[in-house]
């Protein structure tokens, strides 16, 4: 099943794109995009590669580990950077997460 | 072709379709397939043409998947499965394992009410990315009595819920009028309990069935006001929860809707019988021709280039008070099919504009019409319409 709703964004959370909301990268127009119902979103560079590695394995601070390797970067800048781009997906309905079973 | 731009400083911009398109007419993000015409509701404000397309001369299996596979190859990136009832077409299954097999983002819009578990079950195997159902109300005497279609209600309910079982996105599509504005807050909260994503507050937009039940449909400002108040609330509390997409009908605006995002700008439909058109209700004009895709011409250069695509594009056909207007490229003169309908000429300004010679006598007829004493439907059919029996004045 889907996640929880109101979901919010932090270090832990094993973020993942749901069902409804496809990354693609649109050969016609060379860009990627993000399909979703009624909507096509236009993400960036950095935000691709983030939604490229939010598999629902990797945590925010996972990625945010990554990325400061790749780009030899400070980690707490990319952190927070990483988490407002993924609330932002969160608060428009295309993101859910992958949580340990609590029962 | 570089026609998509994102702006440097949003890392998740909607792509605004006028941004995609504006100036190039680049192909649409997504198009509307109304892949049949059939359908067991009757809804008095049915979005279909007046004329209806009947099943012989609906497009074949075949015929459709080449559709799909064309539209993927030109760059469209989302397909809308609609009709009339899309799941009356036996081979519904097959065409949107088709569409996801060629890259296509697919959504059905359905009345619901002929799907079976099994059926939405092999729907979801096929790829489909979303499902969006009508409600006509929020229960089973008002909602039934307009579909015209007993028992409608209670099924939608029960596919809304398998639809979510299913792990489905489900949109909430609730179309709304004189008769069923007072239903506005269950409606959000039948939405909330349903598990919906979205929800879609259409007011009816008075075009083809529609205008013929305008006397019978047309809220009052003070309904209208009221609604708007309700969207607006529940938007922000429910934020991050349910997103609310509101369409308000453009009688009581003063300035007319950018309709279809400026007419050949950014959308497209095609017709069951193939016709490909930009707007559902274009037919609906007199004196235009259609192209199909069943001609000799690809579907981007019927976009491209066919002479009703080009007829309304830009401001070069435009008249006064139009012509010389400031707006003129934000809305385009608002709406042709509903200047057609109301003036007789779709090169018309939209009489929705408050700069329309008509404005006035129309805001005041549906102002009438609204404190009017009339409820009975001309239910939609393939006869023309019937006339609802033992309702009204």
């Amino acid at each position: 099943m889907a996640g929880p709703r109101h979901i919010s964004v932090s270090e832990a959370s094993r973020p993942v794109l749901p069902r409804h909301a496809k990354l693609k990268y649109d050969e016609t127009r060379q860009v990627w995009v993000i399909l979703a119902p009624e909507r096509v979103l236009a993400p960036d560079e950095i935000a691709v590669e983030v939604l490229q590695l939010c598999d629902g394995k990797r945590s925010v601070g996972d990625v945010a580990d990554q990325l400061a390797a790749k780009y030899a970067a400070p980690r707490e800048a990319i952190l927070t950077d990483v988490i407002a781009m993924l609330q932002d997906l969160a608060d428009k309905g295309f993101l859910t997460e992958i949580r340990e079973k609590t029962s | 072709m570089s026609d998509v731009t994102i702006p440097p400083s949003d890392s998740l911009a909607v792509l605004e379709k006028q941004r995609s398109t504006a100036e190039t007419f680049g192909i649409p993000l997504a198009v509307l397939l109304e892949i049949t015409h059939r359908c067991p509701l009757q809804c008095p404000y049915c979005s279909n043409p007046v004329e209806l397309d009947r099943s012989a001369k609906e497009l074949t299996t075949a015929e459709w998947k080449k559709v799909l596979t064309e539209l993927a190859e030109i760059g469209v990136l989302q397909v809308h499965f609609s009709g009339g009832e899309p799941t009356a077409r036996k081979d519904l299954v097959e065409l949107v394992k088709h569409a996801s097999d060629v890259g296509l983002y697919t959504n059905l819009i359905t009345s619901a009410v002929l799907l079976t578990r099994e059926r939405l079950s092999d729907l979801a195997d096929a790829g489909l990315c979303h499902v969006q159902i009508s409600f006509q109300g929020i229960e089973e005497g008002l909602a039934d009595r307009v579909g015209g279609y007993k028992g409608g209600h209670r099924k939608k309910l029960e596919v809304a819920r398998w639809t979510r079982e299913l792990d489905l996105p489900l949109t909430v599509n609730a179309v709304m009028h004189r008769q069923n504005l007072h239903q506005l807050p269950d409606m959000i909260q039948m939405a909330l309990d349903l598990d919906a994503d979205r929800l879609e507050v259409a007011n009816v937009q008075y075009y083809g069935w529609a205008l013929k039940n305008r006397a019978a449909l047309m809220p009052t400002v003070a309904q209208l006001d009221k609604c708007t108040r309700t969207v607006v609330e529940a938007r922000e509390r429910l934020k991050g929860r349910l997103t609310i997409d509101y369409v308000v009908p453009d009688y009581y605006a003063l300035r007319p809707k950018k309709c279809m995002g400026g007419w050949g700008r950014q959308f497209f439909n095609i017709s069951p019988a193939g016709k490909v058109l930009p707007c559902h209700a274009a037919e609906s004009i007199t004196g235009l021709d259609f192209e199909s895709v069943r001609s000799n011409h690809s579907i981007a250069w019927i976009w491209q280039n066919s002479e009703a695509f080009n007829r309304y594009r830009g401001t070069g056909w435009m008249k006064e008070p139009c012509k010389s207007c400031e707006f003129r490229e934000i809305d385009f003169g608002g709406c042709r099919c509903q200047a057609f309908a109301l003036t007789g000429d779709a090169a018309n300004t939209d009489p929705a504009c408050a700069l329309s010679p008509l404005h006035e006598t129309i805001f005041k007829q549906a102002e009438a019409e609204a404190g009017g004493e009339t409820s009975r439907f001309l239910y939609r059919n393939f006869a023309g319409g019937t006339l609802e029996s033992g309702n009204d004045a």
